[in-house]
């Protein structure tokens, strides 16, 4: 008999702390529906209070940068709060410099939404949206590097500027995650969005990528990215990059070429090996139709016996060093490892280049 | 039936029966939390609002429920989720209206329902046989206690930041010795007030 009086009370209890724990749940945890304003008026969504700030965002269909999914490792979901965001936690100040924090600069993903929310992102960013597209095509450039081309299905054309970049969804054991991979294919091709991507062991987004096969379903977010080509056709481009750097220069190339057929620009690849080089052919066919692009691939390695090599040899930036006169107006873009970065933005420093004619992939 | 006067009761167990000082409950949270000052305040707090509450939850339904039923054999067991669901009711508390605090605790917070000091103050008022005003005293009291530890060991921490501590004592190692005098200390306190 005491068996079941206990069974009984314990039961009892244990559902009248669970229902406390509703109801309080309900008042407490329950913040209504908030007003998200971005860019003063610009968009207005209406959101259930209680969630990140990311996505509520993500539920507007307005897709900010983000390439953690949320957890606040990646800092890419950077918005400006000006009013309605809560203190400034522990997770986000690593992230932003002094002055970011001063601004008002917050991690949307950190940021909890309880009551009305007014914002400030780059206008940019309302025209990203969530692509639904198809692998049209893979192909093996080198021994880790593949080319994927996907073709749009909803919305079925992007708009893009070469050098952006988009937000490809990819999962993992957390859940969906997005990475983002430059646009290789040029601005004049609006139904397809092609992908250069190196297998990084481990990696996320790269093991998804080359595990493609054609036919199947990709959803990615974009098109990111500040890069401008400058429209003046008598400033030279540059580009120099290395690895899948060559993804977001191949559309800056294709795109320029298709506007501007007598504009002056440079192509600069480094890579270790000649089993690393990709697409030389391709610029060579694209050089004989513009004489004014040139093109230099170094190889850093030293030559194997038996292998030919015409092109220059060491790091890329002796290449440019090399190569380019002194003093020429110029606009350049990098694409690479930090190291090759630093290297080469010295290096062009010293041709005449200032810091604001630099632009640069930051992932 | 306890004879000892409530107001004794709160000043023993936070001087001469320091629940974390001379019984050592709470330790896994004191040597984590103890860190930042800020941080020892909000979870002394934290702590001291579940320990005062519980106890005379706890209270309540051991008189009032178990022991007419005779369901003493389920003291441990309700007691562990009475407390579980008071601190999952203070995370909500804490997250809605203080969220620097939420994430400065971090999983200490929930980690509070396994604080062996609440479940502690919770068996020694049954076993002391505490009525429900002496429960509320012992409870908080006990909080206030446990509150006045950790928020001494952060001060002792951060002054121990500019002393020349040896590796092999560095971080958990000397907390645990510097526990341990203050509670030598502590002992100094004997003889003023008893209750046991």
């Amino acid at each position: 008999m005491s068996f079941v009086l206990s069974v009984l009370v314990l039961g009892g209890l244990f559902v009248a702390l669970a229902g406390a724990l509703v109801i309080a749940e309900r008042v407490l945890v329950n913040y209504g529906i908030c007003q998200v304003d971005i860019n003063a008026g610009g968009r207005t969504l209406e959101v259930e209070g209680g969630q990140s700030l990311l996505s509520a965002l993500y539920g507007g269909k307005v897709f900010i940068p983000s390439a953690c999914g949320g957890r606040g490792s990646c800092s890419y979901c950077k918005v400006t709060v000006l009013a309605g965001g809560g203190p400034m936690l522990p997770t986000e100040t690593p992230y932003l410099t002094r002055r970011e924090i001063r601004t008002g600069v917050r991690l949307a993903c950190q940021v909890k939404v309880r009551g009305d929310v007014q914002l400030r992102i780059p206008e940019d960013l309302l025209n990203v949206k969530l692509f639904t597209a198809v692998v049209e095509a893979t192909r093996n450039v080198t021994h880790d590097i593949k080319e994927i081309r996907l073709s749009l299905i909803d919305p079925a054309e992007m708009s893009q500027r070469a050098g952006q970049y988009v937000q490809v969804q990819a999962p993992s054991p957390d859940g969906p995650v997005f990475r983002a991979y430059s646009i290789s294919s040029p601005e004049y091709e609006p139904r397809e969005a092609e992908l250069v991507v190196r297998l990084v062991p481990g990696g996320i987004g790269s093991t998804y990528l080359h595990g493609l096969t054609v036919g199947e379903t990709v959803t990615f977010t974009g098109p990111f990215g500040e890069f401008r080509l400058n429209e003046d056709p008598a400033i030279e481009v540059v580009c120099v990059g290395g690895g899948c750097g060559m993804a977001p220069m191949r559309n800056i190339i294709y795109s320029l070429y298709r506007r501007w057929p007598e504009r002056s620009c440079w192509l600069f690849f480094g890579c270790r090996t000649i089993q690393d080089i990709f697409y030389l052919q391709e610029y060579e066919d694209l050089a004989r139709r513009h004489p004014n692009f040139r093109i230099v691939y170094a190889l850093s390695d030293p030559i194997a016996p038996g292998e030919q090599w015409h092109g220059e040899t060491g790091f890329i930036h002796l290449a440019v060093d090399k190569h380019l006169e002194p003093g020429v107006d110029r606009r350049a873009f990098l694409c690479g490892p930090p190291p090759m970065i630093e290297a080469v933005t010295h290096v062009l420093e010293a041709k005449g280049l200032r810091a604001g004619d630099i632009f640069y992939d930051k992932f | 039936m306890n004879e000892t006067h409530v107001l004794i009761i709160v000043v023993a167990v936070i001087f001469t029966n320091n629940i974390l000082l001379s019984n050592f409950l709470g330790m896994c949270s004191f040597l984590a939390c103890s860190r930042q000052i800020d941080t020892a305040v909000g979870l002394g707090s934290a702590v001291t609002f579940v320990m005062t509450f519980t106890t005379a939850l706890n209270y309540l339904i051991y008189r009032h429920l178990l022991l007419p039923g005779g369901l003493e054999h389920l003291t441990f067991i309700v007691f562990i989720a009475v407390i579980a669901g008071f601190t999952q009711f203070v995370e909500m508390f804490v997250e809605r209206f203080t969220p620097k605090l939420y994430y400065a605790l971090g999983i200490f917070l929930p980690l509070i329902a396994v604080n062996c000091a609440i479940l502690g103050a919770a068996l020694f008022m049954v076993i002391r046989n505490y009525t429900f005003v002496q429960s509320v005293g012992f409870g908080f009291g006990g909080g206030a206690g446990w509150a006045l530890a950790i928020i001494l060991m952060a001060g002792l921490r951060r002054k121990m930041g500019y002393s020349n501590v040896p590796r092999p004592f560095q971080g958990v190692a000397i907390t645990m010795v510097v526990t341990g005098v203050m509670a030598l200390a502590f002992m100094g306190f004997a003889g003023m007030v008893s209750i046991q």
